[in-house]
């Protein structure tokens, strides 16, 4: 049984859950893990060297039209691929990305075949794929099985692999070939966006007071500006805070915001959904009030207080202005 | 510009104890409080914003039953021209594939210029309604957008990626853009103002024509169940003084940051 990973890539570096992908693609079929890399022109093989020994094979295509991500431009050509194939994959896995999210289910609409997107988990049983994947909110799990389909697509949430990235250790071969797409796929790529660097750098801190959606208003953000100023800490937060411009983009913590590892991360009415833990999740010491005692960010929390943070939070203000007298 | 927008009604779960139905795969909606998908509600936003700026039609789309019906009232409260819910029994548990299936069906042969998505639901957060439907219309598609412009027969958009970066992409139309949170500010909708639009005809086509047969039926739900619980957190118990005090206690010592 074959199974293709599509390597990750972004200027000329493999993304790091492409090692996490041939890890679970080789646990999956048992060594004979294709590694698909579809680069720009005079940009493949460098990143062929990135991943020799960590997969049986490694099909090249270096194209114009993959100097950038597209999105359409991958799933054509991954179709193409796998249509003709001499051994076509039984199944093919990326990563649950920003590029995963919109090549894969893509690919699934053109191959017209069965996909799971953001699986942590993945086996393979008999001629099924089942995967597992974190549904709710974090709250609840939730088993999918793709049976008896010729090939299946899954995307992998990044981070989700337990042990560290283990795969075959062989001499890879290099097998470079070519796909036809067409010359107007209808998406150009324009231009990288950096996001602006804003004054405040919360990866630096030592203690961030993080809140969440339960701070519920803009000005109780006050809540944890006292609390940040009696500790001499640093206000974060989570998305939906700099969704609703209750504070800016540069405090946000989590995949499309920043990693941090602070000394100490107290999280206030923050759920712990993964695109947030997973940012945060090193940190030394995770102190997490939430009203909820179910709420997954206790998963992660090395102390939890289930209450409510506009009494728990002004009282830990307090004791720590008393405590400094 | 023909514009639609597609929209879930889920169950808001942040607060809420969940229970598995006794078939093992499902949630026990009862009693949950449902509302507009968080993604939907900036894709909406930003149909409306997109129809004011370059004129033209607003058609709202959900498949639901009648309960789900609510979400569709929030976009005529808003600016949309015409709401349409598919629903069919079959549709019940349906999965990604079934669904945009049924997507597929609500668009019918009408040509949209637009049609906006969610990057995601809150409930299982597949994040394929929008490529699917592109795919099943044949149509250009982008995924994770969280900034756009319609210039012409062209749409400027920026994808959004880790880290703080985007990319910037320009897509001919007709296209799905599937929207992230951020891009906007959704608008206030009172409760008023939903009562209005109870007045707005809702059209209701029966989706017992849409084909469920595809490949993408392959994907079944097997169960449904809490998560294997971690180590966890050691819980702080007591009054809000008393929790501050062995936080404080907490900090000093493990934390040694006081
Ligand atoms: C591609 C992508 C990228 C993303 N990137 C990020 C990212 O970088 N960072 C990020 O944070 N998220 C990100 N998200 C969003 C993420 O999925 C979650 O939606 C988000 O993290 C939820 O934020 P929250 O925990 O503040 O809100 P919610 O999940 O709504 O949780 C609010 C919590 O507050 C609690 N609460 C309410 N009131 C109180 C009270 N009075 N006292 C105590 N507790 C209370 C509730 O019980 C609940 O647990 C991303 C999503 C996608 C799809
Ligand atoms: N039942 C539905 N009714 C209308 N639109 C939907 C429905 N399910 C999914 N969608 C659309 O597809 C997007 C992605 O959903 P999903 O693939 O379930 O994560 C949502 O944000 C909606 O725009």
């Amino acid at each position: 049984m074959s199974v293709w990973v599509v390597c990750e890539h972004r200027n000329g570096a493999l993304r790091e859950v492409t090692y996490e992908l041939l890890a679970h693609g080789a646990a999956l079929c048992m060594g004979a893990v294709t590694a698909v890399i579809l680069a720009g022109p005079g940009e493949g093989e460098a990143l062929a060297a990135l991943i020799n020994g960590k997969a049986e094979r490694t099909l090249l295509v270096e194209d114009p039209s993959m100097s950038a991500f597209n999105g359409t431009a991958q799933a054509l050509a991954l179709a193409s691929l796998a249509e003709g194939a001499q051994e076509p994959p039984k199944a093919i896995l990326g990563a649950h990305s920003a590029a995963g999210m919109d090549w894969a289910p893509t690919l699934a609409g053109k191959l017209s075949c069965p996909a799971v997107t953001d699986a942590v988990a993945l086996s393979m049983e008999g001629d099924s794929l089942t995967a597992t994947r974190v549904v709710y909110g974090g709250k609840l799990q939730s088993k999918i099985k793709l049976g008896g389909a010729k090939m299946v697509i899954a995307t992998i949430r990044p981070g989700s692999l337990e042990d560290e990235p283990k795969a075959a250790s062989v001499e890879t071969s290099i097998e470079a070939t070519s796909v036809s797409l067409p010359s107007e796929l209808g998406k150009r790529f324009i231009a990288w966006v950096e996001e602006a660097a804003g004054d405040v750098d919360i990866s630096q801190a030592d203690i961030l007071v993080s809140v969440g959606r339960g701070i519920q208003d803009k000005e109780n953000i006050d809540v944890a500006e006292a609390l940040a100023e009696a500790l001499g800490a640093t206000v974060s937060c989570s998305r939906p805070v700099v969704d609703m411009n209750w504070l800016p983009k540069e405090r946000q913590v989590g995949i499309s915001g920043k990693t941090v590892k602070p000394k100490v991360y107290i999280a206030l009415g923050i759920s712990g959904a993964f695109q947030h833990a997973t940012a945060m999740k090193d940190s030394a010491m995770i102190i997490a009030v939430n009203k909820d005692p179910k709420a997954p960010i206790f998963q992660i929390a090395h102390y939890g207080i289930v209450g409510d943070l506009f009494k728990v939070a002004p009282a830990l203000t307090a004791a720590v202005r008393a405590a400094k007298g | 510009m023909k514009i639609a927008v597609f929209v879930k009604h889920v169950p808001d779960v942040a607060e809420a104890d969940l229970e598995v139905a006794a078939d093992g795969r499902t949630l026990k909606g009862a009693g949950l409080p449902f509302e507009m998908n968080e993604w939907d509600r900036f894709a909406l936003e930003e149909a409306v914003l997109i129809k004011d700026e370059v004129g033209g039609d607003l058609t709202a789309f959900l498949i639901g039953d009648e309960a789900a019906e609510e979400s569709l009232r929030r976009c005529l409260a808003v600016g949309a021209d015409r709401a349409v819910r598919l629903w069919d029994e079959a549709l019940s548990g349906a999965n990604p594939f079934e669904i945009a299936a049924a997507m597929r069906g609500a668009v019918g042969d009408d040509n949209y210029d637009l049609i906006l998505c969610g990057a995601q639901s809150s409930d299982y957060g597949y994040g394929m309604g929008g490529p699917l439907l592109a795919e099943a219309l044949g149509i250009n598609s982008v995924a994770l957008v969280n900034k756009m412009k319609v210039e012409g027969s062209k749409v400027l958009v920026t994808r959004e990626l880790e880290g703080g970066w985007g990319e910037e992409v320009e897509v001919n139309l007709p296209a799905v853009i599937s929207i992230q949170t951020g891009i906007n500010e959704p608008r206030y909708v009172s409760i008023l103002g939903i009562k209005k639009a109870r007045k707005k005809p809702i059209d209701v086509l029966d989706g017992a024509g849409v084909d469920l047969s595809s490949e993408g039926g392959k994907l079944v739900v097997e169960s449904l169940q809490a998560p294997p619980l971690g180590e966890g957190a050691e819980f702080l118990e007591g009054s809000p003084e008393e929790v501050a005090e062995r936080c404080l206690a907490l900090l000093k010592e493990a934390g040694g940051v006081l």
